[in-house]
């Protein structure tokens, strides 16, 4: 994988801040003062445990949720809060997201096939034909194929359901895919069919990935640079390796720390 | 380590009526908990791990037959009267959940919760239970534990009402413990803690514990054996170092194997296909459908489990392979 630092980043995120509302005088900001970069073809990691403020993060890059202060550049163009719906189309092609759990994120009385052509159909205005052939070529992308379009998301396995989400969300060609834990639900060993998958269609695809996830390991094996929130907060950030290797915060070596391994013991921090 | 077996499951099959034909959840799993030992029992979905221990308290589904045995020191619990079975259930052992939310009451105060079950079965007094409860939520590193007593489980965070749950887990004096994934809804921080307080309390109390959990390297980490499920067998069992070190079953050691590394990176050993209920598979081995070492025997003749220096594997292939699959899990 090599990333040419001359390009543009396709992601400049600056001084971002989400504040929600509470009583008076305790607002809450959820994500504060978080700025980074995410360059084009590039995988960048954001960690965290619960509350971290990492989910509300992506969801504001994905337009899902607007940003008390702070902006969104997606590939040159600032992504504002409302917006007309040729416009809300022409960023959700930029931008694509897919979520922890693909049983809740599916329809569950479509089938794969119909939902990615409505999809299709909607930004694309395609005829049959193409809509046919262009689902077809997408399964076959994410490792189904075209028995798979004829199904309801509740007659396919957890990791195949997944598979859909992500063929779904490249349907689009996007720039940046979202994954916010896109891998935590599924059984160890399809959770490693899915990561090589990704791995691939970015080496084909040259999309970039902004991946959500609180697992170490799967953050190491699938993301180049990475950026470790805690209370809303950029801690640290920096290239994967490096961070997981020497972190430099404690709160990064006490996560660390408690990922199981051999010999590991677990520890009482009260 | 005492050798007394608390309980002993021989031979355990669990098949559901409801459906033409019979479906086969769980197949001839054996497997022994001592005091004071901790086993972990370790599959992914469909294994049929929950299944198991669901029917080691007799919770089973209407609709599950099992057959077999499992005896709770020696006294077999799939033949207890409504009484024998109520005293099991309240005193002798007690189970951790995976979701603490979903098995408090919202409406109950943490207190109420915590008393409820010594209480009405007539083994401590309230004014006792409630001593009890206060000193167990103190042991757990919860302060102020009169005031949480008063609280409702929404003012609780995730980790703090599973620490509650332990509490009342260990509020009869159980001698075993089954806890059900008790920290997969957890963040890892949250999970080394939570576990580590388990774990010492477990041990403080010579309690046995049934460990169920979809992470190998979590159950390595905390257990004494461990018995590794595939398709409602179990494939491999034996010393959780010896497992850990040096799978023999191919299974085993491709779960290892597909487990991403935080220390370095490289491609993932993906076993293909997805992991299979009992019901589903054909005769032959249970992994022979996704197992890389296959060969015609595996997929005609179903491996029975065998002793194999010192542990108990179910493949064909075992001794041939050892030096492959230590390969392959470490790779």
């Amino acid at each position: 994988m090599t990333i040419d630092h001359a390009q543009q980043p396709v992601l400049t995120v600056d001084k971002l801040v989400k504040v929600f509302p509470g009583p008076a005088g305790h607002e809450h900001p959820a994500v504060n003062q978080v700025s980074f970069t995410l360059e084009s073809g590039g995988s960048l990691a954001i960690v965290g445990e619960s509350g971290s403020g990492k989910t509300t993060t992506a969801r504001i890059v994905a337009g899902l949720e607007t940003a008390t202060s702070g902006t969104v550049d997606v590939d040159g163009r600032v992504l504002a809060g409302r917006s007309r719906r040729r416009t809300r189309l022409a960023n959700a092609r930029l931008v694509q997201m897919v979520f922890q759990d693909p049983f809740g994120s599916l329809d569950p009385r479509q089938s794969v096939g119909a939902g990615i052509k409505e999809l299709l159909a909607v930004h694309f205005g395609w005829g049959t034909a193409q809509l046919t052939e262009r689902v077809t070529a997408l399964l076959q992308q994410v490792g189904l194929d075209e028995r798979h379009a004829n199904k309801l998301p509740r007659n396919l396995s957890g990791g195949q359901r997944q598979r859909v989400a992500i063929a779904r969300a490249l349907a689009l060609e996007p720039k940046i895919l979202i994954l916010d834990e896109a891998v935590s639900a599924l059984d160890v060993s399809v959770q490693a069919q899915v990561l090589n998958l990704l791995a691939d269609i970015r080496e084909a695809t040259g999309v970039s990935y902004l991946f959500v996830s609180h697992d170490l390991g799967v953050v190491r094996q699938i993301t180049e640079t990475c950026i470790v929130l805690n209370q809303g907060k950029i801690i640290e950030s920096g290239s994967t390796a490096q961070v997981l290797d020497s972190p430099e915060h404690p709160y990064t070596q006490a996560l660390i720390d408690a990922v199981p391994k051999p010999g590991w013991k677990p520890r009482r921090r009260t | 380590m005492s050798q007394e077996a608390l309980l002993n499951v021989v031979d355990l099959s669990i098949e559901l009526t409801d459906s033409v034909p019979r479906r086969t959840l769980v197949r001839d799993v054996s497997f022994t908990v001592r005091q004071g030992e901790s086993v972990g029992l370790v599959g992914e979905s469909g294994s049929g791990k929950s299944m198991t221990v669901k029917a080691a308290m007799r919770l089973l589904p209407r609709a599950a037959d099992a057959t077999g045995s499992i005896e709770f020191e020696g006294v077999s619990v799939l033949d207890m009267g409504r009484r024998e079975l109520a005293r099991y259930r309240s005193s002798d052992v007690a189970m951790i959940h995976q979701d603490p939310r979903a098995h408090t009451n919202p409406m109950q105060t943490i207190g109420d919760f915590l008393i409820e079950g010594v209480v009405s079965a007539g083994l401590q007094s309230k004014a006792a239970a409630i001593d009890r409860a206060i000193g167990l939520l103190d042991e757990m590193g919860i302060k102020d534990a009169p005031r949480r007593m008063a609280q409702y489980p929404h003012q609780l965070s995730g980790g703090l009402l599973q620490r509650v749950m332990i509490a009342s887990a260990l509020m009869s004096e159980p001698k075993l413990v089954f806890a059900d994934e008790p920290t997969t809804a957890l963040d890892v921080t949250v999970q080394s803690e939570v576990i580590a307080i388990m774990v010492e309390q477990i041990q403080e109390r010579g309690l046995g514990m049934l460990f169920i959990t979809h992470d190998l390297d979590l159950a390595a980490a905390v257990t004494d054996s461990l018995v590794v499920m595939y398709a409602g067998t179990v494939v491999e069992k034996g010393k959780a170092h010896d497992i850990y070190a040096g799978p023999r079953h191919p299974y085993t050691a491709a779960l290892l194997a597909s487990r991403p590394s935080t220390t370095h990176v490289k491609r993932l050993v993906s076993i293909p296909g997805r992991p299979a209920s009992a019901y589903e598979v054909p005769t032959g081995c249970v992994f022979a459908a996704r197992c890389p070492f296959a060969t015609e025997l595996c997929r005609s003749d179903r491996p029975v489990a065998r002793e194999l220096d010192g542990r108990v594997v179910a493949c064909h292939r075992a001794e041939e392979l050892t030096h492959e699959l230590k390969t392959a899990a470490s790779a």
